[in-house]
């Protein structure tokens, strides 16, 4: 089974039926599964923020939400994060892509990388990095402390992860 | 009229309906005004008032009124494409647009000078676009329920603020209060 379907098959099996997304190359697959899928709203957002919002409101619908998105998104977020997400209690797993780690070709993705795990931290953050394709074995177990706990939660995926960037 | 005496007014059609209301003084005014278990007060996070509203109506059916001003609308320009691109018929988007950042000290917004929002929405994609002046607001608005057609309501009206308290209730309980509500 692909990996990006393994992943969007345990969104499923944890009810998670709307999801946000603001694409990556990395992402791609996985982005493409989500819209494929009939159990699953997709709904593209055009910021980050814009996208917690949206998943907020699903979430006080009834709906699991989830939000795709790059790294560099918690720059943008942390506000949304503290006010929104965090201060009314909310569940938002976050899938991310954990851009300017190893085998990154952009230098500038490196700048944000550096800074990710030190925000999230700061944020109290709940966080998972999946390196290594059997890392996401334990999807199923975070979304369901996710869900449990009524915190967002990250999930770092990285080139690694990822298989690289296809042309080295 | 300034945006309290707009709520005032449009209060009774508010109070059955689930509305998701902006932060700061718009929240503290309808707090205020009429409190009710179907609003959703804002405390912080300015611009995503559509946002959190649009969510809302795409996960359930009751309809859902999003109480938004024209700064924190250019705040979160990027939510109407998106709202015009997933149409929720139980989605009203309602601006206040006063020209100013009303909880701030009534600094001038772009929406106050050249940039028209209606025109913006429009362009945007959105189908159902309304511009209406202060009094003639609630006919609109009762319109807008009973078409159950995805709306954009820009309400041009005057600035101005009245002194009122904090809203000091936990944002747990609003949130919870509110999720009540939605299912009830």
């Amino acid at each position: 089974m692909s990996i990006d379907k393994k992943i969007v098959d345990d969104l499923v099996a944890n009810d998670v039926s709307f999801i946000t997304t603001v694409p990556c190359k990395q992402l791609a697959g996985v982005i493409e599964e989500v819209e494929a899928r009939a159990e699953i709203f997709h709904i593209p957002s055009n910021k980050e923020d814009e996208g917690m919002g949206l998943c907020a409101g699903a979430w006080m619908g009834g709906k699991r939400p989830a939000i795709i998105m790059q790294n560099t998104a918690i720059g943008v977020t942390i506000n949304t994060l503290a006010t929104l997400i965090q201060y009314y209690r909310m569940p938002l797993p976050m899938l991310i892509s954990y851009r300017g780690e190893l085998r990154e070709p952009v230098a500038c993705q490196v700048e944000m990388a550096v800074h990710t795990k030190a925000l999230l931290a700061q944020m109290n953050i709940p966080t998972y990095h999946f390196h290594k394709q059997s890392d996401a074995s334990e999807l199923d177990m975070i979304l369901k402390y996710t869900f449990m706990c009524n915190k967002p939660v990250a999930i770092l995926t990285d080139a690694n992860f990822w298989g690289g960037y296809g042309d080295q | 009229m300034i945006r309290s005496e707009i709520l005032r007014e449009i209060a009774p059609i508010l109070r059955d309906e689930l509305v998701v209301c902006n932060i700061g003084l718009p929240s503290q005014e309808l707090h205020m005004i009429d409190d009710q278990p179907t609003n959703f007060y804002m405390l912080g996070t300015m611009g995503l008032s559509s946002s959190i509203g649009l969510g809302l109506a795409l996960a359930q059916d009751k309809t859902v009124i999003s109480i938004d001003g024209d700064g924190s609308v250019l705040t979160n320009l990027g939510t109407l494409p998106t709202i015009a691109n997933n149409v929720a018929d139980n989605f009203i988007l309602l601006i206040i647009d006063n020209g100013s950042y009303g909880s701030t000290g009534d600094q001038p917004t772009y929406a106050g000078k050249k940039t028209s929002l209606t025109a913006v929405a429009k362009a945007c994609g959105c189908d159902n676009v309304v511009e209406v002046q202060d009094k003639d607001l609630g006919p609109v608005l009762q319109a807008a329920i009973d078409g159950k057609k995805q709306t954009v309501i820009v309400c041009k009206c005057d600035s101005g603020n009245i002194k009122l308290p904090v809203i000091t209730m936990d944002p747990v309980v609003i949130r919870d209060r509110f999720m009540k509500a939605v299912a009830g």
